[in-house]
C-alpha cells in the first residue's frame, strides 16, 4: 500500500492525484497531496512510476499498512527504485527495450514454461 | 438530460456531452476501440473509471501476446497448442482473424514508437508488451487521434432511447462529484474482467460493471463458469506474476516438499494445502543465468521481494493464490458477429468485458491469448461502433433518452450496506473450496445465498450520496450479478472442462462439448449456444 508522500521531494504536480486508479490522493491546495483513502490502495505501483522526483514510496505489503522511514528508505536504495527498473526519467532507456530477447533465452522459456 | 443528474443530488454541475462513439473503459481493448473508431471518422469519447493509461490490468503489469508470423506451419502450431486445454471450444475462424489483426495492430505499435527489444540479429522481437509503456502510448495515440479522454469517470449505465436502442452512457467524475452523460450513436464496454476486489495485480477497478450494464438492456454472457482464475503470488502481495514459480518448489511449513505442487499442472494442489496451511516457496530451480534474465524481463515482479528483502532464489516465502476470476478466465458479454457486436441493438463489447472462448475455449493457458483479444475485438468493436453511428447521422442526438440501470442505482431508498454486500459476494466467490473446487451442493448453496444478495441491492442506498458512493454501490451489486451468471453456469456444466473443475465431475463429457450462453437479472438462465459444435437445439434452464 501507498505509505508515504515525501513533503520535501514533492514538487506539486498533482500526477499521482491524476494516474491513481483508485483515486487514493486528494489535491491539496498549496501543498503535497495527502493520502486520503489509504485502504483503496490496490498496490499496483503506478503513481510512483509517474512520479517525476520519486517522492512516493508504495510498500509491497498489499494487505496491511506498515510504518516506512524515508531515510531509510532512501538509504535502501527504495524510493523511486520501480520508476528506474521501469525505464522512465531524464537519460533511462525504457526497460521494455533491455528483456533479454535472445533466441537462447527464447528457448529457454519455452521449453521451462510449456 | 441525464438522468442521474435528476436522480443523484451531487455537489456540481452535470457534464453533458454528443459522441459518435462512447468508448466505456480505457484499457488495450478501450484504447484500440477508440483509435479504430476515430479512424474512421467518428468523433469519440472515451471514459474511464481510473485514469486510461495507468488503469486496468494490462497497465501495472506487461502481458505475453499471441503474437504468431504469418507462415503456415507456426500459425497452425498456434492454434492447436491450447486447444485440448481449452476443452476444444475455440472455433479457428476467429483464431485466424486475431491471428491476422494482432500481427497488423502490433506492427503499428512498433511505428508508434514502442521499443521492442531486439534479438541478436537486430530483429524486434514483438511477443511482449511492458504495461505502463505499452499504456501510455496508447494514450497518447488516442489523444492525437482526436479522442476526448474523461478520466475518473465510472459509467453506471446505459441510455436507451425509446425503442430500447442503446444511445449512450451515464456515470460520475469521481473527483469532481459531478454526474457525466454521452449522447451516443454507439456505446463499446471495454470495462474488462470482474476479480472481485482481491487485490491482485491492478484488478480492483474490475467489477464486472459492464457485464451489468450490458444486461439491462438485452446483452447476454458467455462462458461464465470458465471464471475461477487464480494466481500465484507473495503472501503479503498484490503481484500476481505466475510465470517464474516455474522454476520454484513449494513446501509445508517445516521444510518438507509439498508432493505434486507446482505452477501450471500442480495448482489444484497448492489450493487444496492452502486449504488447511500455509504453503511456502523458493525459486531454487532457476540457474545463475535464468536468474538475470528473469530480472531483464519482469521488472516488477522482484519488486515486492527486492522491498521486503527477501531473496526469492534462496529465501522461502510464503504465498497465496489470488482470484482474478473473469480477468485472466474466459466468460464475458457474448458476441454476436464479426464486428463484435452483442446481442443488444447499438452495443458492442471488446476484450476481457467480452468472452474469449472463441480464441481459447474455457482456459487461457500461460497468458497471451487475452491480450491478442483485447487488440483485435477492441480493433472491430471500435470500426463496428463508428459504422453503425455514422449511419445513423443526426438522428443519433435528437433522441430521448432514459437511463437503463437498476440494481445498485435506481430507486433511491435501498437498505443496504456496501461493504458488507462486498464481502458476503467475496465469501462466495474468493474460497478455493466453493470457486476452484466446485460441487453440485457448493453451487447451490452460495446461489442462495447470492439471489439473497441480489434482493437486497435492489436500487441506491441512501449513504450513496457521493460519486464515489454511487459508484462503490454499483460495483457491489455488479458483482453479485457476475457471480450469479458465474455460479449457473457451472451448475449447468456437469463435467470439468478447461478451468471449470467440478469435484463431483471430474471427466470430460464429449456431449457437453459446446458453449453456455447466460443471463438475465432477477431469474438467471443458461442455455447452449447454438452457434457452437455439437450444440443441442433449444434447452434452458432456469437456475434461480
Ligand atoms: C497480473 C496479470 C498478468 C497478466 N498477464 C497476461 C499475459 O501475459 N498475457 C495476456 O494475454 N493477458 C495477461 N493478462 C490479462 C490482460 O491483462 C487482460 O486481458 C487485458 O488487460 C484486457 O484488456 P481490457 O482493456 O479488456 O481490460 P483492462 O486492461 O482491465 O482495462 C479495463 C478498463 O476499464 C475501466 N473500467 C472498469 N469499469 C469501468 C466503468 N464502470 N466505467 C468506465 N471504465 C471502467 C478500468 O478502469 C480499466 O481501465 C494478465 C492479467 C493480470 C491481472
Ligand atoms: S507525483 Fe510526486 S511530485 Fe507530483 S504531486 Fe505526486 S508526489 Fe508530488
Ligand atoms: S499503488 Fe496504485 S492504487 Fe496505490 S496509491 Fe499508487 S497508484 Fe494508487
Amino acid at each position: 500500500m501507498i505509505e508515504l508522500v515525501s513533503q520535501s521531494r514533492c514538487i506539486e504536480c498533482n500526477l499521482c492525484v491524476k494516474v491513481c486508479p483508485t483515486n487514493v490522493f486528494d489535491e491539496v491546495e498549496g501543498g503535497a497531496p495527502v493520502i486520503a483513502r489509504q485502504s483503496a490502495c490496490q498496490t499496483c505501483f503506478m503513481c510512483e512510476v509517474y512520479c517525476p522526483v520519486d517522492a512516493l514510496y508504495v510498500a509491497p505489503e498489499a494487505e496491511t499498512s506498515v510504518e516506512v522511514n524515508e531515510d531509510r528508505l532512501i538509504d535502501l536504495g527504495l524510493l523511486g527504485s520501480y520508476r528506474e527498473a521501469v525505464g522512465w526519467g531524464p537519460g533511462r532507456t525504457p526497460g521494455a527495450a533491455k528483456v533479454d530477447a535472445s533466441e537462447y533465452m527464447q528457448e529457454k522459456i519455452r521449453k521451462t514454461l510449456h | 438530460m441525464s438522468e442521474i443528474s435528476s436522480n443523484l443530488k451531487l455537489g456540481a454541475e452535470p457534464l453533458d456531452l454528443t459522441a459518435d462513439v462512447l468508448v466505456i473503459g480505457g484499457g488495450p481493448a478501450g484504447t484500440w476501440a477508440a483509435w479504430s473508431a476515430a479512424s474512421k471518422g467518428a468523433r469519440v469519447v472515451l471514459a474511464d473509471k481510473g485514469y486510461c493509461g495507468s488503469s486496468g490490468a494490462t497497465a501495472p503489469s506487461g502481458v505475453g501476446v499471441w503474437y504468431v508470423e504469418p507462415n503456415p506451419e507456426e500459425r497452425a502450431k498456434a492454434k492447436s497448442s491450447r486447444e485440448a486445454l481449452g476443452g476444444f471450444l475455440a472455433d479457428h475462424g476467429w483464431m485466424d482473424r486475431v491471428l491476422d489483426q494482432t500481427y497488423e495492430n502490433v506492427a503499428h505499435l512498433a511505428q508508434w514508437g514502442y521499443p521492442f527489444p531486439t534479438n541478436e540479429r537486430g530483429e524486434q522481437v514483438r511477443r511482449g508488451l511492458q504495461g505502463p509503456e505499452y499504456m501510455k502510448i496508447m494514450r497518447k495515440i488516442v489523444k492525437q487521434a482526436g479522442v476526448r479522454i474523461l478520466d475518473h469517470s465510472p459509467a453506471l449505465e446505459l441510455l436507451l432511447d425509446f425503442d430500447g436502442t442503446v444511445a449512450g452512457a451515464a456515470g460520475v467524475q469521481r473527483q469532481d462529484d459531478r454526474p457525466w452523460s454521452v449522447k451516443a450513436g454507439a456505446v463499446v464496454i471495454a470495462t474488462g474482467g470482474c476479480a472481485f476486489l482481491s487485490k491482485a495485480l491492478g484488478t480492483n477497478v474490475l467489477t464486472g460493471d459492464g457485464g451489468l450494464m450490458a444486461a439491462e438492456v438485452g446483452g447476454e454472457m458467455s462462458g461464465m463458469e470458465f471464471s475461477n482464475a487464480y494466481s500465484l503470488a507473495p503472501a503479503f502481495s498484490s503481484v500476481t506474476k505466475s510465470a517464474y514459480y516455474n522454476w520454484a518448489s513449494f513446501t509445508y511449513e517445516d521444510g518438507r516438499i509439498i508432493e505434486g505442487a507446482g505452477s501450471q499442472r500442480g495448482r489444484s494442489v497448492i489450493a487444496r494445502t492452502l486449504l488447511t496451511q500455509p504453503v511456502f516457496c523458493r525459486l531454487d530451480k532457476a540457474d545463475e543465468e535464468t536468474q538475470v534474465w528473469m530480472r531483464k524481463g519482469q521488472a516488477n515482479f522482484f519488486l515486492p521481494f527486492d522491498r521486503a528483502g527477501i531473496n526469492p532464489f534462496t529465501d522461502r516465502f510464503p504465498v497465496t493464490m489470488r482470484l482474478e476470476g473473469t480477468v485472466r478466465g474466459t466468460g464475458g458479454i457474448r458476441i454476436a458477429d464479426t464486428t463484435c457486436a452483442t446481442t443488444a441493438p447499438g452495443l458492442y463489447a471488446a476484450g476481457d468485458a467480452a468472452t474469449r472462448e472463441l480464441i481459447c475455449g474455457g482456459l487461457t493457458g500461460g497468458g497471451s491469448h487475452n491480450a491478442a483479444w483485447a487488440i483485435s475485438s477492441g480493433y472491430w468493436a471500435g470500426g463496428g461502433a463508428a459504422d453503425y453511428a455514422l449511419a445513423l447521422g443526426d438522428k443519433a442526438h435528437s433522441r430521448r433518452l432514459r437511463g437503463a440501470g437498476r440494481a445498485g442505482l435506481r430507486p433511491s431508498g435501498a437498505g443496504f450496506e456496501t461493504a458488507e454486500v462486498v464481502r458476503a459476494v467475496q465469501s462466495e466467490v474468493s474460497p478455493y473450496d466453493k470457486n476452484l473446487f466446485r460441487t453440485e451442493q457448493g453451487l447451490s448453496d452460495s446461489l442462495t445465498q447470492l439471489n439473497g444478495l441480489w434482493r437486497a441491492v435492489q436500487g441506491r442506498p441512501d449513504s450513496a450520496t457521493t460519486a464515489e458512493g454511487a459508484l462503490q454501490a454499483r460495483q457491489a451489486a455488479a458483482m453479485v450479478a457476475t457471480a450469479r451468471w458465474m455460479y449457473a453456469s457451472a451448475r449447468v456444466r456437469t463435467e470439468t472442462r478447461g478451468m471449470h473443475k467440478r469435484i463431483d465431475h471430474p471427466g470430460q463429457s464429449p456431449e457437453l462439448q459446446y458453449r453456455l450462453l447466460s443471463g438475465g437479472l432477477d431469474t438467471v438462465w443458461v442455455k447452449p449456444d447454438p452457434t457452437s459444435v455439437a450444440a443441442p437445439s433449444s434447452k434452458e434452464t432456469v437456475a434461480s
